[in-house]
């Protein structure tokens, strides 16, 4: 099947979710629905430098935040359309990526996410003192009740659904596209021995800077239509814990070698916790993760991908 | 300068240990090379040298008339210069086949330019499994190999970036003596397509078999350089292998 067939199959997937909450005419649907899709795309670009290269980014938060930030300072500066905003925004955090990249590839395992946690830290350090985007009080993003296309009326929050769908679809098909070629090929040698894969012919450090830079970049785009979707945007929830958390634990426990993987730890852990949060209470949130991750991590190492990958290549091997 | 490989006085510290100390060495076109000397004596610091995996103080490595100091270690592998790993690294997440497509798409095509098809890719993989005898296991992993299937694994990556100079580091140590014949017969194949090869080994009968001349390392010194017949009766590495 050829990018421009999964592309489609994946619009059309798209679609179909959108025909469902449109018939369901749920307002509900449409904000739960929304942070699981944002998820999704937070879960697959951690994967592309977690999963795919191995190496372990602590700072997903810091990147979700800088797209997030991004927003709002375009929207005080100048009012743009939010898809304008989330290229910015994936601009400014794939610059961020990249330089984050530079800066810290040299080291590995431990070290590597340990710098990239040190990264966060500074980052909320920032916004905090900085008074234009609102410092420690926050930001208060007023959004309009409806958007007008066409002359038809949509729900606001039905419009941020949308886009964060686009921005879903568009990750998965680009990792999907990464996995098949060149690329993915040379990202999974860096993960699996990067001494040797130099010595193949791979130039790591080239391959490592393009992973960190996407994976920032989509993340960033993760980001910039949070202000919007939440109203009052805080340092502490645009930094918050379980961004990181999940974006680690979603690719984790879906299997982190395919694009599958994070799409289905989304997905699984998403709704897990959107059900938690209205039946018991939005704190149990983290705790759902942490026991799930421990269960995996000693069941399913490889997460459900791979529990499916073993058995067929166990079924096929004579 | 006709030698394919010319090291030029390289040294190499790890601080106050000299682990290389002003070594010389060429290698002529499709020569094949042993280099031998007791653990420790920095054959594989010199390996590492001369592919890049290490910086050196001093000295130079021209390789095939151009100077490859500072040129990273992929650099190296694309223009030609390949090796294999003491111990093997395959990459354990990827089928033999795809362990092969890595260097094939990394160098191969570096240097010539346009992608090969998908399925001029494919016969190249299997040639090169054809070749170290484990076509049947194309699909198959990394972990599934025995010891000696997974030295010729190493191998055959090795010569997917189609190198003109293959160094071979103890691709035979830990192998019995019917497996040490298998790998030599493949290098001795290697050699005769035109492949330079330079191998390091401690199994002296394999070296002897093997090489057209011989050097010799003790202590980060070159101590002995020559056919391997005299090389083999030089007192110096006589007292290196048996003591005084």
């Amino acid at each position: 099947m050829n990018a421009l067939k999964f592309s489609l199959i994946a619009i059309g997937v798209g679609l179909l979710v959108l025909a469902f909450a449109h018939w369901l005419k749920l307002d509900y649907f449409y904000f739960a629905g929304y942070t699981i899709l944002q998820f999704i795309v937070l879960a697959t670009a951690w994967n592309i430098l977690g999963g795919y290269c191995g190496y372990v980014n602590f700072g997903s938060a810091a990147f979700f935040a800088l797209g997030a930030y991004s927003a709002v300072f375009l929207h005080k500066l100048y009012p743009l359309p939010i898809p304008f905003l989330i290229v910015i925004s994936a601009v400014v955090s794939g610059t961020v990526g990249f330089g984050m990249g530079y800066l810290t590839l040299r080291l590995r395992g431990a070290f590597f996410a340990i710098a990239t946690l040190a990264l966060s830290v500074v980052l909320q350090t920032l916004v905090v003192n900085w008074a234009y985007v609102g410092g420690s009080r926050g930001a208060y993003i007023i959004r309009p009740e409806t958007i007008e296309f066409a002359g038809i009326q949509f729900n606001y929050i039905e419009y941020l659904f949308v886009l964060m769908l686009v921005l879903a679809v568009v990750a998965l098909a680009t990792t999907r596209t990464i996995e098949r070629s060149q690329l993915g090929f040379g990202f999974a040698t860096i993960r699996d021995d990067e001494l040797a894969a130099e010595a193949s012919g791979v130039p790591t450090l080239r391959l490592k800077l393009i992973a960190t830079t996407l994976s920032g970049a989509f993340m960033g785009m993760a980001g910039a239509p949070f202000p919007y979707y939440i109203s009052y945007l805080q340092p502490a929830s645009a930094f918050g814990l379980e961004y990181t958390v999940n974006s680690i634990a979603m690719p984790m426990i879906g299997g982190t070698t395919s694009w599958v993987g994070p799409l289905l730890g989304a997905v699984l852990l998403g709704s897990l916790q959107q059900y938690a949060t209205v039946t018991i209470s939005s704190a149990v949130n983290l705790l759902i993760v942490g026991l799930m991750l421990v269960g995996f991590v000693i069941l399913a190492p490889n997460g459900l991908v791979g529990l499916v990958q073993e058995r067929l290549y166990r079924r096929r091997r004579p | 300068m006709t030698a394919l490989l010319h090291v030029d006085n390289v040294s190499k510290r790890f601080y106050g240990f000299v682990a290389l100390d002003d070594i010389d060495l060429e290698v002529q076109p499709g020569e094949r090379l042993g280099l031998s000397g007791p653990n420790g004596s920095g054959k594989s610091t010199l390996v590492n040298c001369i592919c890049g995996a290490l910086q050196y103080e001093s000295g130079s490595v021209h390789f095939d008339g151009h100077l490859i100091d500072g040129l990273a270690v992929h650099q190296r592998t694309q223009r030609g210069l390949a090796r294999t790993f003491q111990l093997p690294r395959p990459f354990h997440s990827l089928t033999l086949a795809d362990n092969l497509r890595i260097p094939l798409l990394y160098t191969v095509h570096a240097r010539s330019g346009p992608m090969r098809s998908a399925g001029d890719l494919d016969s190249r993989c299997h040639d090169l499994l054809d070749m170290v005898g484990l076509a049947d296991k194309a699909k198959r992993m990394p972990r599934d190999l025995t010891q000696v299937e997974m030295r010729k694994l190493e191998l055959a990556r090795a010569m997917a970036a189609e190198p003109k100079l293959l160094i071979a580091d103890e691709s035979m140590a830990g192998l019995s003596h019917s497996e040490v014949g298998d790998i030599l017969a493949l290098l001795v194949q290697l050699n005769e397509r035109g492949i330079t090869i330079i191998l390091i080994e401690h199994i002296m009968s394999a070296v002897m078999s093997f090489s057209q001349r011989l050097a010799v390392l003790v202590s980060g010194k070159k101590v002995a350089d020559g056919k391997p017949e005299d090389v083999v009766r030089d007192p110096e590495v006589v007292r290196a292998y048996l003591g005084e």
